[in-house]
């Protein structure tokens, strides 16, 4: 599976996210892949991506997309993470 | 793995700043204080924001300023810098903002794995009021996970 977090620079925030996601994936037994990206190359990148991970201020320029979408507001809330991801990953 | 080099130069406790702007110039200041960046860093860092909005304030109280690499950016580094007063950058859940960090990064590949130790910093809910309680530089290291 392929997860890909996306911010504006693809380097301070994503990566925080991409690390936490991993985390998370890990104590809920999940094998995937996580990629930090920028916005910029999401088109690219989040092709084949099971899950974009994001804030609200990305969804619109995302744009259309296979992946589900997930907004996280706290990058550091592992609660949070965890319920958004095992939603979207059902 | 570690964190980006944070410098004394670039811990500035108790900046007075009246709106989002202010509070990420002091950010990009300390980092060109420390000689992480050039002064013109700044507006690379608010210029992100204006672009894409306040993603940056990634969790509540805190804002991780920062820019892609470029020629603004003379090494890697972190600053810290806590606000008298928080500022809003306009984010739906995370406002107002206590605490802002820059970072500049030379690299972003080989980057990525040494931003990864801030996670594990602030993954600690205590980390982000502790840090906009802090009155001394050597308390932010220690908050920081960096040995004195």
């Amino acid at each position: 599976m392929k997860i890909v977090a996306i911010c504006g620079a693809g380097i301070g925030s994503s990566a925080i996210l991409k690390v936490n996601a991993e985390r998370v994936l890990a104590r809920l037994g999940i094998e995937a892949d996580v990629t930090a990206a920028d916005i910029n190359s999401v088109k690219e990148i989040a092709a084949d991506a099971q899950v974009i991970l994001t804030s609200a201020e990305f969804v619109e320029a995302i744009g259309k997309t296979y992946a589900d979408v997930v907004v996280i507001n706290n990058y550091f809330d592992a609660a949070e993470l965890t319920q958004k991801l095992e939603t979207s990953l059902g | 793995m570690a964190l980006p080099p944070l410098a004394d130069e670039a811990i500035v406790l108790g900046a007075v700043a009246d709106n989002w702007r202010e509070a990420v110039r002091a950010a990009g200041a300390a980092l060109a204080d420390s000689g992480a960046a050039l002064p013109a860093y700044a507006d690379e860092m608010i210029r992100m924001i204006e672009e894409h909005g306040p993603y940056v304030v990634i969790a509540p109280g805190l804002a991780l300023a920062h820019a892609r690499p470029g020629p603004e950016v003379l090494h890697n580094g972190l600053a810290v810098v806590t606000l008298q007063t928080p500022v809003n950058f306009g984010h739906p859940h995370n406002d107002p903002v206590s605490v802002v960090l820059g970072l500049a990064v030379a690299d972003a590949e080989a980057h990525l794995a040494s931003v990864a130790d801030l996670a594990n910093v602030f993954n600690d809910d205590d980390a982000i009021p502790a840090l906009a309680a802090a009155t001394t530089a050597d308390e932010v290291k220690r908050i920081m996970g960096i040995s004195l």
